[in-house]
């Protein structure tokens, strides 16, 4: 019976570490449009940059930068030339994603490499140890930064009016090159922090990337398009789900339970959890 | 916009019929040559690259070696390398073509399981030879292959002696969800059932499963005397940071691995591991001669901070027990080989290795090592001699359910 | 029509007589192989350049229809007892699912119809719903990261891992024996032909450009009384059950079908080859998957490493400086040459 309550703070831990992977997506995809097959590999940009300082908490603004920086690079030189092609982009971005995890195989290794997790992390609360509430804090911390960000600063509710109509948003004089660069800047550095993250729970390698994906993009899928609170509320939906999915019957079988209850998710209300309300005709 | 699309394809295939046709023409009859050319099939990319880089590493060592002392019936060897992808079905196509492309006298090559059953079949159909390096489930002897890692009766049961010897009864099993552990598995339960001890949960997670909380949850709940722990690969990482911070220790539940070697101890960070045990047939730390001199000449060839590990050495010894049966032989015909083979024994870094003429396995010592702050493995136990190799543990009375329809 | 038929001719009579007669068995082998892939391309090629729908999830379809052709090898060699993995597996009866795959019609036909009514019914719950573009695409990723769990999972049904391998014969033929080899060579490259020219009749059909257009225009197509959601699902599942074909031919061919070839990655993979080659056009499509197998075998036995760099950057070339493949670079070429 015991084992059956700890899923529930388990099931909201592994929510957390879902949010924290797609909340940057939140931004890159949910906000832009732009399905960026790379963000897996700037979480791994994320974890080595923790690797390279060796340093967690230090890690966390460097991180950011770096993969905030990456992703600044990656949509000047290629996926501002593709809005209004979401396709398109994600085929560009899985090819970036394939060069990227080469490149950190060839210069880290391909073993994987080991981030000293802090002493003060060592030990836990309950059921669940220290680095899974700091998660689950940092979760926390950045839900509330990206939602002050978006309502609270002129920045970002340009952010929100170029999602809503970028056409409008233009005419309005907001320089919509701009938005979409610190957009995708924000989003990426997100993902660096989650890199850094997971480094408490998961494996350094090069393919760290591709074990986060998939889940990060359902996720923002469940959510529904640009919805904070959306992304929130799939996560835990999905990592509660999860929990008590592979407590019943096993890893494998939880996975493909989740998939069909996002598909069936879908088909109940098909741009996820919250709708943008919008006259734009396709 | 008119464009003549099939046009354009025309000239492609053409292009490409030519190209595939000039590829093909510059194999050259081995026999006449100086050289014996041997392939080295493993991942190169991939997700198995990590483990299989080092064997084919030992592998070129070892070919360096022969050739340094004049090589195989007075033949250099010539290494023809392969990347086998870390996917399955390019295992068989490369194997293919080392076959009959390259006319290679044997190949040594694969990690996983699944490659090794992918190439099977082509070693079987154009009868050639496989040196195959890593311990594995069992249940096979190909004709055409030589096993030169443990099978089960020398990793998974001498596991089992050791924790049953430690006085642990109540074992959970945690593994990847592949053929090696689900098999090791059914032998562990088997073994339980004959020796009095309880299996309090059985757990399976997919390859390159990262979230463990759940099932350290089902662990730490069943308070198991020991974990008998088959997962592969990047899960360890995840597996053993999740255990460790859920408080486990190695003292009150040790967890016994046999898929985690020198090589993946950096990875999942010493701390998180130190004290497991672990199971295999060699450490970097092995006491013999020629032990000394392998540690020695990998490191000189491929850097210092390099280890050695147990599948790293089974190639090794591949290579040397190949060149053994060739030299008997005094050929590199390969049923002429596969005659001179069995009985063939060397003093390699593992101690005495032995042919064994009815199953083409090795004889080979099992070791129980626990981890040491410093990542490398110590020793705590051994089997004392080598073990005669039972792929089909005929020798066991309560396995025999297990190997039905053989 | 002669004209427009010529170069399709000229292709065949390479396919079909040249390469069996100049290339060694095994490089026959291997084109005959890259053929089945071109075979899941052409219906990418219709389901995505001409129907807009980026199906990241062909591998599941072409998985389905490998499978069933795998099952039947299986017990065909089995010969009444029980396929070799499920001996090491632990399974003692044959389970009920396998036992019509004896019969080689019900496994070849489940090869495509199962394919064929997965896609119906996905796409009917799918499409109806609106569900398109992105959405679509990670879906369909999502689908086909769960079939390799599941098939994975299924260790005693489907051999796990190491999915199936070790097949000898196909109908009575040696599969080992390089004529056997070279008549499945034919065979595909029959199949290939015969799909194409069917697809491209398709295309050029009412219905054809009725599928071009939702794909340009869905809520105008919508508003002019037609089903788009309709034409979406029965073309996404003719897409399916050509991967489900090519995934049948495949198995005899390179003899073996594991999960690690219907994944996220191999997916992906046949997508990319479909854009490299030119995804609006379906001889693109077809060409791509070649260029791309033939550049995967010929790199990976230079320089394994080197493999994702290419791959990639290939990639990032293809979509940023020539969004219409080859054919359109080739079609470049051919206008700046007329002016």
């Amino acid at each position: 019976m015991s084992a059956f309550v700890n899923q529930l703070p388990i099931g909201l831990s592994i929510g957390a570490v879902l949010l924290l992977i797609a909340l940057g997506l939140t931004f890159t995809f949910g906000q832009m449009g732009v399905i960026n097959m790379a963000h897996g590999e700037f979480i791994m940009a994320g974890a080595y940059t923790a690797f390279l300082l060796q340093d967690l908490v230090l890690a966390l603004p460097v991180a950011f930068l770096v993969a905030g920086v990456m992703g600044l690079i990656l949509e000047r030189a290629a996926i501002r030339h593709f809005y209004g092609r979401p396709l398109d982009t994600l085929l560009l971005t899985w090819g970036v994603s394939l060069v990227l995890q080469q490149l950190a195989r060839d210069l880290f290794g391909a073993p994987n490499v080991q981030v000293p997790a802090p002493s003060w992390l060592s030990g836990g609360l309950g059921i669940l140890p220290y680095n899974r509430l700091f998660i689950m804090g940092l979760a926390v911390a950045g839900v509330v930064a990206v939602w002050l960000y978006l309502t609270r600063t002129g920045l970002g509710r340009r952010t929100q009016a170029v999602v809503q109509n970028r056409q409008l948003a233009a005419t309005s004089g907001i320089d919509t090159g701009r938005v979409d660069m610190l957009t995708f800047f924000i989003g990426s550095g997100l993902a660096g922090v989650a890199g850094v993250a997971l480094t408490l729970i998961g494996p350094v390698g090069p393919a760290l990337g591709t074990y986060y994906i998939v889940d990060a993009f359902l996720v923002v899928v469940a959510g529904g398009l640009g919805q904070l609170r959306g992304a929130v509320l799939a996560a835990i939906g999905l990592g509660l789900l999860n929990s008590y999915a592979e407590f019943w019957s096993d890893a494998s079988l939880a996975k493909v339970i989740v998939f069909a209850v996002i598909i069936a998710f879908l088909q109940v209300r098909p741009q996820g959890l919250f709708v943008l309300r919008s006259r734009v005709l396709t | 916009m008119r464009i003549s699309r099939p046009i354009v394809s025309a000239l492609a295939v053409g292009a490409l019929v030519s190209a595939l046709a000039a590829c093909g023409s510059d194999a050259k009859p081995a026999a006449e040559s100086k050289e014996i050319k041997v392939g080295l099939l493993h991942s190169l990319s991939g997700t198995m690259a990590i483990s299989e880089v080092t064997v084919r590493d030992a592998e070129l060592l070892a070919i360096d070696e022969i050739n340094k002392a004049g090589g195989v019936l007075g033949k250099k060897l010539v290494p023809v390398v392969e990347d086998g992808a870390s996917d399955w079905p390019t295992f068989a196509e490369k194997a293919t073509k080392l076959i009959r492309q390259d006319k290679v006298a044997t190949v040594f090559g694969g990690w996983t399981s699944a490659s090794r059953k992918a190439m099977l079949p082509v070693f079987e159909r154009y009868k050639a030879l496989l040196w195959y390096p890593v311990q594995y489930e069992g249940l096979e002897s190909s004709p055409y292959i030589f096993y030169t890692g443990a099978t089960t009766n020398q990793q998974i049961i001498p596991g089992l002696d050791y924790l049953k010897e430690q006085g642990k009864k109540k074992l959970f099993l945690v593994g990847s969800d592949y053929v090696f552990p689900r098999t090791a598995n059914k032998i562990i339960k088997a073994y339980a059932a004959a020796n009095g001890m309880e299996i309090l949960g059985e757990e399976y997670t997919p390859l390159g499963h990262t979230e463990y909380s759940t099932l350290v949850n089902k662990v730490m709940q069943a308070k198991p005397d020991a974990v008998f722990n088959t997962l592969n690969g990047d899960s360890n990482v995840a597996f053993f940071k999740q255990l460790k911070s859920a408080g486990a220790s190695a003292q009150t539940m040790p967890v016994l691995s046999v898929s985690i070697a020198e090589e993946e101890v950096t990875g999942i960070g010493v701390d998180n591991i130190v004290g497991q045990p672990v199971a295999w047939n060699y450490y970097q730390t092995t006491d013999t001669p020629a032990n000394d001199a392998f540690v020695k000449a990998y490191k000189a060839k491929y850097g210092q901070n390099k280890v050695t590990s147990d599948p790293m050495e089974a190639g090794y010894n591949a290579v040397y027990l190949w060149a053994e049966a060739v030299k008997k032989a005094g050929t590199t015909e390969v049923e002429a080989v596969k005659k001179a083979a069995p009985g063939i024994s060397l003093e390699r870094p593992e101690g005495q290795v032995t042919i064994d003429g009815e199953n083409q396995h090795m004889y080979k010592t099992a070791r129980i090592g626990v981890i040491q702050p410093d990542g490398l493995i110590k020793q705590v136990w051994d089997s004392g001699k080598p073990i005669k190799p039972d792929p089909y543990l005929k020798g066991y009375s309560w396995a025999a359910g297990l190997a039905a329809g053989k | 029509m002669i004209k427009r038929n010529l170069p399709f001719a000229t292709v065949a009579v390479i396919a079909l007589v040249a390469a069996p007669l100049l290339l060694e068995p095994f490089r026959l082998g291997l084109l005959a192989k890259y053929l089945c892939y071109a075979i899941v391309a052409l219906g990418i090629g219709l389901a995505w350049g001409k129907g807009g729908m980026l199906t990241l999830g062909q591998g599941v379809f072409f998985g389905l229809g490998g499978y069933s052709m795998a099952m039947y090898l299986k017990l065909t060699e089995a010969g009444g007892g029980l396929p070799d993995f499920m001996v090491w597996s632990g399974v003692e009866r044959l389970p009920a699912l396998w036992a019509p795959f004896a019969n080689p019609v019900f496994a070849l036909a489940m090869a495509v119809v199962g394919p064929v009514v997965i896609a119906l019914i996905l796409g009917t719950l799918v499409f109806r719903q609106r569900v398109r573009g992105a959405y679509f695409a990670i879906l369909t990723q999502a689908l086909a990261a769960a079939m390799v769990i599941l098939l994975v999972g299924q260790q005693g049904l489907t051999g796990g891992t190491n999915g199936m391998t070790n097949f000898f014969e196909l109908f009575g033929q040696d599969l080992a024996e390089d004529s056997t080899q070279r008549l499945l060579y034919l065979v595909v490259a029959g199949v290939l032909g015969v799909l194409y020219l069917a697809t491209r009749q398709l295309v050029n059909s009412r219905y054809g450009r009725l599928l071009v257009a939702v794909r340009d225009g869905e809520d105008r197509v919508r508003f002019l009384g037609y089903d788009p959601a309709l034409v979406k699902t029965v073309t996404f599942a003719v897409s399916a059950g050509m991967a489900g074909l090519a995934g049948a031919l495949f198995v005899p061919v390179v003899g073996i079908i594991s999960p690690a070839l219907l994944g996220v990655v191999p997916s992906l993979e046949l997508v990319v080859a479909v854009a490299v080659g030119g995804r609006h056009a379906l001889a693109g499509a077809v060409l791509g998957a070649v260029v791309m197998g033939y550049a995967r075998t010929a790199f990976s036995e230079q320089f394994a490493d080197g493999w994702l760099y290419l791959q990639g950057a290939l990639f990032i070339l293809v979509m940023t400086l020539a969004p219409k493949g080859i054919v359109g670079i080739a079609g470049r070429l051919r206008r700046a040459r007329a002016t």
